[in-house]
């Protein structure tokens, strides 16, 4: 945040510019989850639906069902399997484009081209791999056509891999921009002057860059934890109905139309973010990144 | 970026992070080029490679569709709802932007508010807002509800780029402006404006796309009439032809051009720039 020189000036004018925002942020995210937290305390009836007597029952029922910690075992696997994947390659790759790239237009440019599927449907990149990863898809037909198996593999689609190859295409890119931008305000003389002073090419990355660029891993993290965790359709689409997440739960609650329940769900799903998204924030000083 | 640490000329760890590049750029349109092709299937509507009879068949069903179905409706949706979040986001987040330079009380409070409307799950905040018009005896709808789910998702992502772009702008530029003899409106017009306006191209196409393409934020938020995203969804599970991929061939097209109409006239304008100076 920059300090304003002109202390005395009221104030009323900033409160204007930033009333639109906080209407919106109000209406449309604080009240919906306050209400979500309420509903997930209300009692649900067969036939009648959304019945206003307080209860706990939504929640000791999920907490008491297995399904719920089979679903949030699954969850927790994917999302430490595919961080560590978007983690080595988001490091590597901004890596790549920041300190061996040498020409300035170059590096813009490539960095673009791993932007731009972030700006084109998440469920058609999803789909895509259909023909690539079935049966009959590109993979298992050539590599039978090389001779290599004569039977085409199984696992490749609808299985666990299936998810975790759609989701590192879907979610790297939210490593590498954070990552790239950390990377790239970093001063080039350090590493010289690391270089200079005995250092090795690995030392260099792993005592000089990687503690610079905390805080760009950080908001990556943020952001594929909390995208991984709160994914139904990826799960639901790739493992072909054989692997759950724990917001299928609330997906299944909801088409029966108990909200309550679904809530409550809902509820114990945005607590566990919320509580690994603080734990990111008590790590690196986010705010401070973002807001200079 | 320009220049290279102290390693002299290109070390074995350029060619093999190269490699690791090159493949994950394969990686990352592989699979969408795959699409875009077997979009062009011919009649024997197969799912998978080799291309058959190469037409536009797949096109043209679904424009004219056989199946029950509403692609173009729900396009008609999509596109004027994107058109609104994108406008509102950059209006919205460049002003918050403004406000932010500044120390206020609740400053805090209103950015974690932004952030944790930036991580909360979809499917939460779609549940929510059902629930809160259901409340309020609204009917949800795409130019409703559905529009309010999609800004609490982007004017988070259009405050954090303002953030970055009005780090670059110190206070001191407006304050030499105003020592010149400028006015407030001469400094905003002369100073503020033609630094700022790149990053709210920015925000734009970041409003833009984020809309367009969203799904577990307007399942249950759009009410009786689907929007793109939710039609494709609806004919991943019922729909076994190629005009899946047409389809996914033509949302990705509607993309491209709008990422390429941002890219360009932000070149455009950093060259004009370059060019005047």
């Amino acid at each position: 945040m920059t300090p304003s020189t002109s202390a005395k000036q009221s104030l009323l004018p900033t409160y204007l510019q930033v009333a639109p925002l906080t209407l919106v942020l109000m209406l449309f995210f604080a009240i919906p989850v306050l209400l979500v937290i309420i509903v997930s305390f209300l009692k649900y009836q067969m036939l009648v639906g959304i019945v206003a007597q307080p209860t706990f029952k939504n929640y000791t029922d999920l907490l008491t069902n297995p399904t719920t910690w089979a679903l949030y075992r699954s969850t927790i696997k994917f999302t430490l399997i595919v961080l560590a994947i978007t983690l080595v390659l988001g490091f590597w790759i901004a890596y790549f484009l920041v300190f061996h790239v040498r020409n300035l237009i170059t590096a813009i440019g490539l960095f673009l081209l791993c932007t731009i599927p972030f700006w084109t449907s998440n469920i058609i990149r999803m789909i895509s791999w259909k023909p690539v990863l079935g049966k009959e898809g590109l993979i298992n037909s050539g590599l039978i056509k090389a001779g290599i198996i004569s039977e085409p593999l199984q696992w490749l689609l609808f299985s666990d891999f299936a998810v975790v190859v759609a989701y590192v295409h879907l979610f790297t890119l939210f490593m590498i921009v954070p990552i790239f931008n950390s990377m790239a305000r970093i001063d080039k003389s350090l590493l010289e002057a690391a270089v200079d002073a005995g250092a090795t090419r690995w030392g260099v990355v792993w005592n000089v860059v990687l503690p610079l660029c905390k805080t760009g891993i950080a908001l990556g993290a943020l952001f594929v934890v909390t995208l991984t965790m709160g994914d139904f359709f990826v799960v639901a689409v790739m493992s072909g109905g054989m692997s759950g997440s724990a917001t299928s739960g609330i997906f299944n609650d909801l088409q029966l139309l108990n909200y309550p329940r679904a809530a409550a769900s809902a509820v114990i799903l945005l607590v566990i973010v919320m509580l690994i998204a603080t734990a990111i924030f008590r790590l690196v000083d986010v705010r401070k990144e973002l807001v200079r | 970026m320009a220049s290279q640490p102290a390693y002299g000329p290109r070390p074995w760890t350029f060619y093999a992070l190269a490699t690791l590049f090159t493949l994950f750029v394969i990686f990352l349109y592989g699979p969408m080029i795959a699409v875009l092709v077997l979009s062009f299937q011919g009649p024997s509507a197969s799912l998978v490679f080799p291309l058959r009879e190469p037409s536009t068949m797949w096109f043209d069903e679904l424009i004219n569709p056989r199946r029950p179905g509403d692609v173009m409706g729900a396009f008609g949706r999509s596109m004027p709802l994107a058109l609104i979040v994108m406008v509102l986001t950059v209006l919205i987040s460049v002003t918050a932007g403004f406000a932010f330079r500044r120390r206020f009380w609740g400053s805090t409070a209103i950015f974690y508010m932004a952030i944790a409307s930036l991580i909360v799950p979809g499917l939460v905040l779609s549940i929510g807002t059902l629930v809160t018009f259901r409340y309020l005896g609204l009917t949800a709808s795409w130019y409703g509800s559905a529009l309010g789910a999609h800004l609490s998702w982007a004017l988070p992502f259009g405050l954090l780029i303002m953030f970055a772009i009005l780090g670059r702008l110190s206070p001191s530029y407006e304050e030499a402006a105003y020592d010149l003899g400028a006015s407030k409106w001469q400094a905003v017009k002369s100073v503020v404006i033609p630094i700022v306006f790149p990053g709210m191209i920015a925000v734009a196409l970041f409003g833009f796309t984020l809309s367009y393409d969203e799904f577990p934020r307007s399942w249950l938020t759009v009410g009786s009439k689907n929007t793109l995203p939710l039609e494709i969804w609806t004919m991943t599970t019922n729909v076994t032809s190629p005009a899946l991929y047409a389809l996914g061939a033509l949302t990705t097209f509607v993309s491209a051009i709008v990422i390429a109409i941002a890219l360009t006239s932000i070149i455009f304008i950093q060259r004009r720039r370059a060019g005047r100076t």
